[in-house]
């Protein structure tokens, strides 16, 4: 299967050269809707019952205006995140992207690469390839989609999924493992977008395809 | 929306723009890109409507929450018993939680109070406090967790709801448990049958084998460890066994109704 995609994508012509396909560029957009939804409304529902004393969230940057109202946003958004994040793994295993794009990561690479890019000396002239910080970044952050998925549904069925909520440790473990997730993620959308900016041309690729 | 169209690319024609993209593109391509063009306009359309007017979007959220509904009903399993836990787990303090203050928690004297029974059952008759004391207990120790995400664990001491409705001849192909309560402003909430026939789904009477205090419900609360505390209504006074859907205190102010854990 990887390889029939792999020839596919030899026959392209260069100057019709595609750095994004459309289904990743389609699903990148509609999954960046459904993760600000779910960021937004979830930290609303974390205000009703805060993990930590110190920490909560302006209302400003809040979705629902209150508990109801967030709990009807995060589970609407969830089913386009879920059907979405779904279609997207399996697209990524069938047609080969993840394993030619994100693997192989090495401990060596991913250490050069990272001083290559602090010292401002790593190039982006080929998009379709990634340096192995951006394997890193990008492999761990589909990880930490899953998870986030997985220890939601485990504290929205304890009981029907018993046996997911207890793999996180039980119910309360599970709150702080969805929570650790979000926050991953908000850091790596930080990144994310300051280097799209950086690089205005892979904004253009995920939009218009090259 | 032309206006807006036009601004999605400041100072570019997209029409002119589109037409100039198209030609660089073999065919087959040519005609994907104008056909996923077009569903994207479509999409930009509609969240136009549905996002920024609030009243649309508000009964779009309202409708995804009863396709939720039948969603956590066709998960629920009648036969999946919630995590039991040891004694020497319950928390303590319990927390007191509803939406007035512990002074506002109804006061009601275990004599003068009934439990009406009202709807689809054989035995309408109302039902006092020593009467149901009489009943067979059962005692669960198990995490209520509230819809705000906390949770704690408890142990409660009653009798099974399913037993109490064979004992009054209930139609238990309804569709609803209706539960009203003493709460002030009117506390009620609606129980599916599925969930009311679930064997942990308890008639509360004791709390940490004590009788049930003020603060969690006297005289009865209705335990249901497989709903979100709000589903588990206090200070109980009646029940009517029906067909209909008949809302409940924070069901209407938009909490999904089904609930379940």
């Amino acid at each position: 299967m990887s390889s029939l995609a792999a020839s596919n994508e030899r026959t392209v012509p260069a100057t019709t050269k595609v750095i994004q396909p459309a289904w990743v560029r389609t699903m990148h957009w509609i999954n960046a809707v459904a993760i600000i939804l779910m960021i937004m409304s979830g930290w609303q529902i974390y205000n009703a019952s805060p993990l930590f004393d110190s920490l909560k969230f302006s209302r400003s940057i809040t979705l629902g205006g209150w508990l109801g109202g967030a709990l009807l946003w995060h589970f609407a958004a969830m089913w386009l995140l879920m059907v979405n994040g779904l279609v997207y793994l399996l697209m990524g295993i069938a047609t080969g992207r993840f394993k030619r794009k994100l693997l192989p990561i090495t401990p060596g690479g991913v250490v050069s690469d990272a001083k290559a890019a602090l010292t401002g000396k790593l190039s982006h002239d080929d998009l379709t390839k990634y340096n192995q910080v951006q394997k890193l970044l990008y492999a761990g952050i589909i990880v930490v989609g899953v998870v986030i998925v997985l220890s939601g549904l485990s504290i929205w069925k304890p009981v029907q999924l018993q046996w997911l909520t207890a793999l996180f440790g039980g119910y309360d473990a599970a709150r702080y493992v969805h929570f650790i997730c979000m926050s991953a993620i908000v850091a790596f959308l930080a990144v994310h977008v300051a280097l799209a900016v950086l690089v205005p041309k892979s904004l253009r690729a995920m939009v218009i395809g090259r | 929306m032309g206006r807006l169209r036009k601004l999605l690319i400041p100072g570019v024609d997209k029409q002119l723009l589109v037409r100039d993209a198209t030609k660089v593109m073999p065919d087959p391509v040519r005609r994907r890109f104008i056909t996923g063009g077009a569903s994207f306009g479509a999409l930009t359309l509609l969240t136009g409507c549905n996002v920024l007017d609030s009243s649309s979007a508000e009964e779009m959220l309202k409708k995804v929450s009863k396709f939720n509904d039948a969603v956590q009903a066709f998960i629920f399993n009648p036969d999946a018993l919630a995590p039991t836990f040891p004694e020497s787990a319950i928390t303590k303090p319990f927390p007191f939680n509803a939406y007035y203050e512990l002074d506002d928690a109804p006061e009601i004297d275990g004599k003068d109070w009934k439990f009406e029974v009202r709807g689809l059952v054989d035995n309408k008759k109302s039902w006092t406090l020593e009467e149901l004391y009489k009943l067979p207990q059962v005692k669960q120790v198990t995490r209520h967790i509230c819809v705000e995400g906390w949770s704690a664990i408890g142990s409660w001491t009653g009798t099974p709801l399913r037993d109490f409705l064979k004992l009054v001849g209930a139609d238990t192909s309804a569709k609803y448990c209706w539960f009203q309560c003493a709460d002030k402003e009117g506390y009620n909430s609606p129980l599916d049958m599925r969930t009311a026939l679930h064997p942990q789904t308890q008639m509360t009477f004791k709390f940490g084998d004590e009788i049930l205090p003020r603060a969690y419900g006297f005289p009865m609360k209705i335990r249901v460890p497989t709903k979100l505390g709000f589903k588990n209504p206090k200070y109980v006074i009646s029940m009517e066994v029906t067909n209909d859907y008949k809302g409940g205190y924070w069901e209407d102010q938009g909490y999904n109704s089904f609930s379940g854990s």
